[in-house]
């Protein structure tokens, strides 16, 4: 064995370690600056429970949303589930989901079994939306203004507590305005 | 008081374990015994003082001392006391602090247990294990100390502990992955050892074993313990979720795995010793990297720890310290020489070494996944994320040709094996397996089907193969007692863990394929039907608890008109946090669990209930424990104690 070959366990940690200290520079819960504050990508994709409606920003622009990343491999997806149906018998906002590199079936059946917080789905099978918001994993819920510009991103389970934080965001709007 | 006892045992700690990382090893290279002498006392003082600064942690925990940052913001005045002390750990600064003191727990067991070790190696490992308790000690030192105060202004009472972690898994899970993940330091300690005397023989593996596998049998048992949590606390009935956090045990246990198998080729037959050294590297590595992973930020997980790039940062240096310090070591000094002896094709030394690149690729796949998002993020080429279809798409069928090689390498011999003995030894097994994976599907199910037809023939694969070379051991014409007798620990803690592999096997082809489950909307006396059980709503009541409010639903199960048992669901809301948590009732059983999670509440006393039918979801965790009880099991072989002293004699002559 050349000697040589030895030290590429030691190059491989080389390049390894190269990344991981460019990981600690990126925080993966941050939104990549550039889209805080800007409109929502533009978009054609068909919806979940109607694949011959396609949807654009169109159908949620005027009004304040939240759009909620989902899937049905994710399991604190799950674990949210009963929180969004809580904000959708609310009423005070609408929800719009984003299903993110699913399948059809399975994500209909979870809408179907565990009841359907979302207004509509928009299904994102590609991912290539996703990619486009810059989803890192789900789940991830962006807060939209009336314009269709992302206000605010939350990454993982959206909790009581993260409720509370969103509702006063919008407060704070509603106040601007007033 | 005390915290501030327990920060100062801390700092003398980190000074006996800087002594610990110079005197001896210095010692060892000038040759100087009274120096490598101090080994053992300074390992004793270390460990001495790690465990006067976690009582003094898990004191303030007790007395519920908010003045305490860590303290207040993992606890509460409410919390029960188990949860109070098992709190320690629940958060990054304590858990840390508990890795640190398993870390001088291992270095003082390696110096108890060491008679037979010539002293200069003795010296070396005990030193090496102090270069890593003195980085990690100062990790704790510098950035995440658990006994910093809020003073002058310290809060009422504390924020409470997530109402996940208020579990009997909590008191034992880290405790026994960190056994797992910091044991492997021993088997890296050895292999540095080994490099920095030059002397790599038979010895060395022989030493390394037992270590080894008892680390690789707490890792698996840390492992087992945490699916079994994470399916009965998380409310949905999964049990592996491939998230980083998992992942980064897993890679250990795969590396472990391997290394624990090169070992016993490296001792028995002195080849792939280049190789044996480099898992044993990698293997330490990979418990690092997944504390960096968990703890850095650089990932987002479940599991994952409050991120701070300041720590993230500090656990980079110490990895580029340690792993790119042994890797250099191991380029440079590893010997390049011939192996001793030659094997042949059908070897069992050839099928060791194809299972060890299996479990190694396997090792890489989950690593690449779970690095996967960060590379392409680090690239600038955006954010993505890798979810469960990757891994099972690649784990599956590796795993699969793995277990093919494991029935093999039972019938083959060392050295070489001729091609007909295998075939006459092993077309049985072969084609029993097959024919019971075949018929399976339809006897227990209602059809074929592949997955199941390949899992059950794989599993009956090993169990016979196990089975069969455990009754070749009897052909002599000695008594079957005398023969049981004679067999080595070892061999049933083999026999044992392959078994267990079998068994894990089972559990996870018959869970998947044949779990049900049914989300329904349930009224009082409403009944519903799943895999012939029937689920009848009995209603729910308010209860409580110690630090939570409860809806307790009552669920009576009957199957063919007779009552099996009463399920008792609940929703908590735990009065700090005000968060709610999902209390899942399960009635387990050897061939199958009925497990009931209760949703939400709905209108006139209805609720949303989910019921699962999940057979064979116990033999994936009694699988693990197999394996872990045949790893410890080796480990009270008497030739380790007897060929220790041997070796030492010849050492010292």
């Amino acid at each position: 064995m050349p000697r040589a070959l030895l030290f590429a366990p030691l190059a491989l940690f080389a390049v390894l370690v190269l990344f991981l200290w460019k990981g600690l520079s990126i925080d993966p819960r941050e939104l990549p600056s550039a889209l805080i504050d800007k409109p929502f990508p533009t978009f054609k994709v068909e919806a979940l429970l109607q694949p011959e409606r396609q949807l654009s920003t169109a159908d949620f622009i005027g009004k304040p949303v939240l759009v909620n990343v989902w899937a049905t491999w994710c399991p604190s997806c799950r674990q949210e589930h009963e929180q969004l149906l809580r904000i959708a018998q609310e009423n005070k906002i609408t929800i719009i989901g984003l299903n993110y590199k699913d399948e059809r079936v399975a994500a209909t059946q979870w809408l179907n079994t565990l009841g359907n917080p979302y207004r509509f789905t928009i299904y994102d099978a590609s991912g290539m939306l996703g990619l486009d918001l810059g989803v890192y994993g789900a789940p991830e819920t962006y807060l939209l203004d009336a314009q269709g510009v992302i206000r605010h991103r939350h990454v993982g389970v959206v909790t009581e507590q993260t409720w509370i934080e969103l509702q006063a965001i919008m407060q704070s709007w509603e106040r601007k305005a007033a | 008081m005390i915290p501030e006892l327990g920060e100062y045992a801390l700092i003398l700690a980190l000074g006996f374990s800087v002594l610990l990382a110079t005197i001896p090893l210095y010692g060892a290279s000038s040759l100087n015994a009274l120096w490598m002498e101090y080994a053992k006392p300074l390992a004793k003082a270390q460990f001495t003082f790690m465990v006067i600064s976690f009582v003094c942690l898990a004191t303030a925990f007790a007395q519920d001392d908010f003045t305490v940052q860590y303290v207040a913001n993992h606890s509460n005045s409410q919390l029960p006391i188990q949860f109070k002390l098992s709190a320690v750990w629940g958060g990054h600064e304590g858990s840390l602090l508990l890795w640190a003191l398993i870390l001088s727990g291992w270095t003082i067991a390696v110096s108890l247990f060491s008679r037979g070790l010539p002293l200069d190696m003795l010296a070396r490992v005990l030193g090496v294990m102090g270069i890593i308790a003195t980085g990690f000690i100062s990790f704790l030192l510098w950035t995440s100390s658990p006994f910093l105060r809020y003073l002058p202004r310290s809060p009422q009472d504390g924020a409470d502990l997530n109402p996940l972690l208020q579990d009997f898994g909590l008191i034992v899970h880290p405790p026994l992955l960190y056994m797992g993940y910091v044991g492997f330091s021993v088997a890296f300690a050895f292999a540095i050892a080994a490099l920095l005397s030059g002397r790599l023989d038979a010895a060395w593996a022989r030493w390394s074993r037992p270590w080894t596998n008892i680390a690789w049998a707490f890792l698996g048992g840390g492992i087992t313990l945490g699916s079994w949590w994470a399916y009965y606390e998380l409310g949905w009935g999964g049990w592996w979720f491939w998230d980083p956090v998992e992942n980064a045990s897993l890679m250990p246990w795969l590396v472990g795995t391997a290394l624990m198998h090169s070992l016993a080729v490296t001792e028995k037959r002195g080849v792939f010793k280049s190789w044996t050294l480099l898992l044993a590297i990698f293997a330490f590595s990979l418990s690092l990297l997944g504390t960096f992973l968990v703890r850095s930020g650089v990932l987002t997980s479940v599991h994952a720890f409050a991120s701070d790039p300041e720590r993230g940062f500090f656990i980079l240096v110490l990895l580029v310290l340690t792993i790119g310090g042994s890797l250099t070591l191991y380029a440079f000094k590893v010997p390049n020489v011939k192996s001793e002896s030659s094997f042949g094709w059908l070897s069992r030394e050839m099928l060791l070494l194809v299972n060890n690149v299996f479990l190694v690729v396997m090792a890489v796949t989950v690593l690449l996944g779970t690095l996967y998002p960060l590379l392409i993020d680090a690239l600038g080429a955006g954010k993505i994320s890798v979810g469960p279809p990757y891994f099972n798409a690649l784990f599956v069928p590796i795993m699969g040709f793995m277990v093919v090689c494991m029935g093999l390498s039972s019938a083959a011999r060392w050295r070489n094996t001729p091609l007909k003995n295998i075939k006459k030894q092993l077309l049985l097994p072969a084609l029993i397996s097959l024919a019971i994976g075949f018929i399976f599907p339809f006897a227990y199910g209602d059809g074929f089907s592949f997955r199941v037809f390949l899992g059950i023939s794989l599993s009956l694969w090993i169990m016979s193969t196990v089975l069969h070379e455990f009754k070749a051991k009897f052909r002599a014409n000695s008594s079957v007692l005398a023969k049981l007798k004679q067999l080595s620990p070892s061999y049933y803690g083999m026999m044992l863990a392959h078994l267990g592999v079998a068994v894990t096997a089972i559990g996870i082809t018959l869970v998947s394929v044949y779990s049900e489950e049914r989300d329904m909307r349930m009224a009082i006396g409403d009944t519903i039907e799943l895999a012939d059980y029937q689920f009848k709503f009995l209603g729910t009541k308010p209860v409580t608890g110690a630090n939570y409010v409860a809806d307790q639903a009552s669920l009576e199960i009957s199957l063919a008109g007779e009552a099996v048992v009463t399920l008792h669901p609940e929703k908590r809301r735990y009065n700090v946090k005000r968060s709610m948590m999902t209390e899942a009732s399960i009635d387990a059983g050897l061939f199958r669990d009925l497990y009931i999670a209760l949703g939400e509440p709905l209108a006139d006393g209805a609720w949303a209930v989910r019921v699962h039918y999940k057979p064979y979801v116990r033999w994936l965790w009694l699988g693990g424990l197999l394996m872990s009880l045949g790893g410890i099991l080796t480990v009270f072989d008497k030739r380790y104690r007897k060929n220790k002293v041997t070796t030492s004699g010849a050492a010292h002559a």
